[in-house]
């Protein structure tokens, strides 16, 4: 997909009719194309060069990248200076806001100075406790918690203003999202809470890592039974799993992370399960696309990104699109001349 | 206490239903908590709330009571304090992901608002974040006074 009026790469596109935001990732998911975004794993380290090549596997194949915001409740670079790194060369981040670690003065900051870096595109999160990382020790802030932190990011956008009321002058012009997890307790409740999130101005979903398709589908089913398919883009979380020991420890030992044994066995019986492990989630990829409702993939591949160009390369959603890329609309020029 | 509140949560309608009755018998002392004063009760109200909610919700005087929304299952309990639902990391058994010995919060609101008439409608209002200021103080006193002044 081209967009006849691509910027150059660091300026927004013009916000078309209907959309919120000068996003990239907007404009396929309104189009109606299955939409891939990828997860970058920021580096506990200084160096913006190492952001970039975290990056740049993914390029031609993703639409968006997710900043995450010291996910598993452990310390990286901010999820704000990798969004301004990556938008200074025009990619389409995916800014994830954990209500964790910042009280809502900070979060309302972070809003406003992403947008004006570029970031088009907030997930806004509670974040996992601070039991689950490095830091222990640390003082948890949930002053906000998703849903409120929703309703808030859009009081900046639609209504112009902060929580305390106090005007803005520029509106932050960003596709608001959330996080589901379909797979845990209380299940028959997660689309109640979809619809609650909805409802504060979650316009996208990225939901957790889904290996149950048939608990998927369930959960699908309630979301349209709740009349939410409309409101809402949801895009449904995959991974490869490297071993089947490594899908045992994460589905014990992470929270909200649910393996089927019938997953674990399918690795356990490969004779390379890494091999395997990618054929899973091209199968995965591939079956989430069949199912109604479903907007596009989030690609979470800790530790394995450079393995998801390939994943899904094979998994042919993408259609023979190709999404922007720094440097994409050359190599295209540079093709046609050369043929 | 743990055990209690578990208890208040399976007796959610009963307990609903008395503090609807007891709401009604406050408001219509609301002439007199003016003539003493509202800031005079303020302490005294606070300390009576303090022990009987804290008793039987584990109540952390947040000061902005949601316990009618939430199947009178405390979500100041919840690690994260989440009010508008639960987290992703709720686990198998329905327990919480920061204190596995603890059912999640949010879990059992569901069950209690079940109880509650009206009580699934009132668990899918937006609960706003908490305002930080009136941390400690009377949650009764608040929204008696702003019912009553509200109602003229």
């Amino acid at each position: 997909m081209r967009f006849e009026d691509e910027p150059v790469p660091g300026y927004p596109l013009p916000i078309l009719p209907g959309h919120t935001s000068p996003g990239r990732l907007e404009r396929v998911l309104r189009a109606g194309a299955f939409a891939l975004t990828a997860e970058l794993a920021p580096p506990d380290s200084a160096d913006p060069e190492e952001v970039y090549r975290r990056a740049r596997v993914f390029d031609g194949y993703v639409d968006a990248i997710n900043a995450t915001d010291g996910s598993g409740a452990n310390c990286h670079m901010s999820s704000l200076a990798v969004c301004a790194l990556l938008t200074r060369v025009g990619y389409a981040p995916v800014m994830q806001i954990s209500c964790r670690d910042k009280n809502r003065i900070a979060i309302q900051g972070d809003i406003l100075g992403g947008a004006a870096m570029g970031v088009c595109n907030v997930l806004c999160l509670t974040g996992d406790g601070v039991q689950a990382g490095d830091h222990p020790q640390a003082k948890p802030v949930f002053d906000l918690d998703s849903t409120s932190l929703l309703g808030i990011a859009r009081g900046l956008r639609d209504d112009h203003h902060f929580e305390s009321g106090r005007k803005i002058s520029y509106a932050p012009r960003v596709l608001l999202g959330a996080a589901e997890n379909p797979n845990v307790s209380p299940v028959e409740h997660r689309a109640l809470r979809l619809a609650k999130k909805i409802a504060a101005g979650a316009q996208f979903v990225q939901t957790q890592y889904c290996y149950d398709i048939p608990l998927l589908r369930r959960f699908m089913t309630s979301v349209e039974d709740a009349g939410l398919l409309d409101k809402v883009f949801i895009l449904i979380g995959v991974g490869p799993l490297r071993t089947a020991k490594a899908g045992e420890w994460m589905r014990t030992h992470v929270p909200g992370i649910h393996i089927p044994d019938a997953v674990i066995e399918r690795l356990k019986g490969a004779k390379d399960q890494t091999r395997e492990g990618l054929k899973l989630c091209v199968d995965l990829i591939q079956e989430i696309r069949t199912i109604k409702g479903v907007s596009g993939a989030h690609v979470m591949a800790y530790r394995q990104e450079e393995s998801v160009a390939e994943v899904i390369q094979q998994s042919g959603v993408l259609a023979g699109r190709v999404p922007w890329y720094p440097g994409r609309d050359q190599q295209t020029e540079a093709d046609r001349k050369s043929s | 206490m743990y055990s209690v509140r578990l208890w208040s949560v399976r007796h959610a309608r009963g307990l609903a239903g008395f503090y609807q009755w007891f709401e009604g018998l406050l408001c219509r002392m609301h002439p007199l908590f003016k003539r003493i004063g509202y800031e005079r009760l303020e302490r005294p109200v606070a300390a009576v709330e303090r022990n009987v909610k804290g008793l039987l919700f584990d109540c952390r005087m947040c000061g902005s009571c949601v316990l009618s929304s939430t199947g009178l299952s405390c979500p100041m309990n919840c690690p994260k304090q989440l009010r508008n639902g639960p987290c992703g990391g709720v686990r198998a058994n329905g327990n919480c992901e920061v204190k596995p010995e603890m059912r999640c919060v949010w879990v059992e609101a569901w069950r209690g608002a079940e109880r509650i008439p009206g009580g699934l409608a009132a668990i899918q209002q937006l609960q706003p974040p908490v305002d930080r200021r009136i941390e400690g103080s009377s949650a009764w006193l608040r929204v008696v006074r702003e019912k009553s002044e509200a109602a003229k």
